[in-house]
């Protein structure tokens, strides 16, 4: 039982980690059709923050929280910066996008390694997140609470802000219909822009909290990125609550399949599933109906 | 379509005589030029670009034609170099008497793996490298293509299983960890210290390379060929003709994946070690570079690029690492972000120039394919 518990809290750690790292995705891969490979650089930049805010400001505590707002703004302006100079003229080549990106990844971790250095720095975690909190029999680190609580959050701030503000409305209506939209008098260059500043501004969110949990190297964006590229695509494109399914389902199956084999081995029995995954539902679990064929 | 169909049947027997001669002179400068003017190290060098070469070309057929983004190559040539350095891993030890192979022994191991022991013989090994890649291909292929997952789903696809062995293959202390498999000494018998059995494994390399070209040059001529193509530019169109696009697209992926299998398994004799660095991700999508550069919709221009390519990384990457990592980047950037045709597409700007003028001599077309200027369509 004990074991259980444990499992399932390590499961719904890593669910949460995962789905702060897909939830940008979610909206630059999942709404706009863009593959971003430079996602996992956004979410070192995020990492990078949180390191560099540490030097600046005196307290941990302080410092962490600053972080995930700079942080936002940091990966945002990078998200936008990139959609400006290179994605924007590519939508319609999603494939050559992927590389494109892949080099501007490979590009930005080059920058890392010549600012920071290659070998990893540590990000201190605040106080008031040392320790572990006792859940059911099983000790559970307070990082990951915090983790989990600002994956929540962070879901939470996106869906109402999808839903319910004048942004939101606009966003849905380009994914929607392009055409439709901009016949409504919707700048679909500027919502583009909006997306993209959000889904890579949520990357670097992330990386500010992966600092909690790990240290920050420049390719620690790399080794989150194809998992959370793994969690969009099971959970579908276009819906936020795929991405949230999927994030826990994933984290679950990895858990309970790494403690019964090894960890390199759960990596690829996870890959086997997803691909069977993939025979039954092709399209992931949520999807927008269409009538198209593609 | 840029040609009528009238002229094609003329450029077809042009094609054909123009191929031989590019058959001629690749195989003069490979196997004559090449090893009269080469140092020893250097020659060996050319041969590690060889199977570069020989990825690319499969890489050519299923991206540039087929419309695939393979971006798990570095599996299939991890795996023919796996299975070819375990079979030579057990040649070593018997040699020398023992049971197991060097690494083992460190280890404390005195028995050998159940999975090793069929690579003892060298005809199941041979046969093993072409045949597992091929049936995995296969059968990923199949159960991705038929449910069709494609475009962005299937290169994520690739390169999570890309991840995915890599890893697999760091934890297995029973076949190298993250060292990988390295110091061979012999070579189906033949010691590779010696020069002149160096010499022979480039030449086989070389060899393999001019088959594997002409293997795809012969698919692309064939019917085949041009319904590739076709399921690249319009999928569905296909579809309604009374295709399945799903088989057309195995097929190329699948001889994809052999080419990268027996490229992987000439790598590891000739440079000597075959470790997870070479099977992950950054591999597999450093292999695209080269054919993006080279043309991807073309023959030989997979070729040239990874050879250049491979050729620029030993020159740059140990003195200038950071500026090649730059390079790279931009390399990734500006290729296929402006360029998608890579350098053949020069050569289709410049004949089409050469064409607007009335006096325009019928055009040379055999390497190009008539829809490089397409490539951009390529989800």
């Amino acid at each position: 039982m004990d074991v259980l518990i444990g499992q399932l809290a390590t499961g719904l750690s890593l669910g949460s980690i995962l789905l702060l790292a897909a939830l940008g995705l979610s909206l630059t891969f999942g709404q706009m059709g863009v593959i971003n490979m430079a996602h996992g650089e956004f979410i070192m930049a995020g990492c990078y923050t949180a390191f560099v805010m540490q030097q600046v400001a005196s307290s941990a505590g302080v410092s962490l929280l600053i972080s995930l707002v700079v942080g936002f703004v940091v990966g945002g302006a990078m998200g936008a910066l990139l959609e400006v100079t290179l994605i924007q003229r590519m939508y319609d080549r999603p494939l050559d996008t992927l590389l494109v990106t892949f080099g501007v990844g490979l590009i930005l971790q080059q920058v890392a390694r010549d600012v920071f250095g290659a070998p990893a720095v540590n990000v201190v975690a605040p106080t008031w997140l040392s320790g572990g909190v006792e859940i059911l029999g099983a000790v559970v680190p307070k990082t990951r609470i915090f983790i989990f609580l600002l994956a929540v959050a962070c879901v939470v701030a996106l869906a109402t802000a999808l839903k319910l503000s004048p942004m939101g409305r606009r966003i849905r209506a380009v994914v929607a219909n392009r055409d439709l939209a901009e016949t409504s008098g919707i700048s679909s260059r500027q919502t583009d822009i909006t997306t993209f500043f959000i889904g890579s501004g949520l990357a670097a969110v992330a990386g500010v909290a992966l600092t909690l949990i790990g240290s920050t190297s420049p390719t620690v964006g790399q080794s989150y990125l194809i998992d959370a590229f793994l969690v969009v695509v099971v959970g579908g494109l276009g819906q936020i609550k795929g991405t949230v399914i999927a994030a826990f389902a994933l984290g679950f199956l990895n858990s309970f399949i790494e403690y019964n084999s090894t960890a390199s081995l759960a990596k690829v029995i996870v890959f086997v599933i997803i691909v069977i995954f993939l025979q039954v539902r092709p399209q992931g679990l949520f999807t927008i109906r269409t009538r198209s064929l593609v | 379509m840029r040609t009528s169909w009238r002229t094609r049947g003329a450029q077809k027997i042009l094609g054909r005589w123009q191929t031989w001669a590019g058959f001629g002179v690749a195989a003069v400068l490979l196997f004559g030029l090449a090893p009269a003017v080469l140092s020893e190290f250097r020659l060996s060098l050319l041969g590690k670009f060889l199977c570069f070469a020989i990825v690319a070309v499969g890489i050519g057929l299923a991206w540039g034609r087929g419309g695939m983004l393979v971006l798990g190559q570095g599996v299939f040539f991890g795996l023919g170099g796996y299975m070819m350095g375990m079979h030579l891993k057990i040649a070593d030890a018997q040699l020398r008497g023992d049971d197991v192979p060097d690494f083992m022994q460190i280890a404390g191991v005195r028995e050998l793996p159940s999975y090793w022991e069929p690579f003892a013989s060298p005809a199941f090994t041979l046969l093993a490298i072409v045949v597992v890649p091929t049936a995995i291909a296969a059968a990923l292929g199949l159960g991705v293509f038929k449910r069709r997952v494609k475009g962005a789903y299937f290169a994520i696809l690739s390169q999570a299983l890309a991840a995915a062995l890599a890893i697999l293959l760091v934890g297995q202390t029973s076949i190298g960890g993250s060292n990988g498999l390295n110091r061979f000494r012999t070579f189906f018998g033949f010691t590779l210290n010696d020069p002149a059995n160096r010499r022979m494994l480039y030449f086989i390399a070389a060899g393999v390379l001019l088959i594997v070209v002409a293997v795809v040059r012969q698919l692309m001529q064939s019917r085949y060929g041009e319904l590739l193509v076709a399921v690249r530019d319009g999928e569905e169109r296909v579809r309604f003709l009374g295709y399945d696009p799903a088989n057309i697209k195995v097929v190329a992926y699948t001889v994809a994946a052999c080419f990268a299998s027996i490229a992987g398994a000439l790598f590891a004799p000739i440079v000597g070690f075959i470790a997870p660095s070479q099977v992950g991700v950054l591999p597999s999508i450093a292999f695209l570079i080269g054919v993006a550069i080279g043309g991807r919709t073309t023959l030989l221009g997979p070729v040239l690029g990874a050879i250049g390519v491979a050729w620029a990384r030993t020159l740059f990457s140990e003195r200038f690492p950071s500026e090649w990592t730059y390079a790279q980047g931009l390399l990734f950037i500006v290729v296929v972000g402006f360029f998608p045709a890579g350098l053949a597409g020069l050569g289709v700007l410049l004949r089409r120039r050469r064409r607007a003028k009335p006096t325009a001599a019928p055009e040379p077309v055999s390497e190009t394919d008539p829809d490089a200027e397409k490539v951009g369509a390529s989800t």
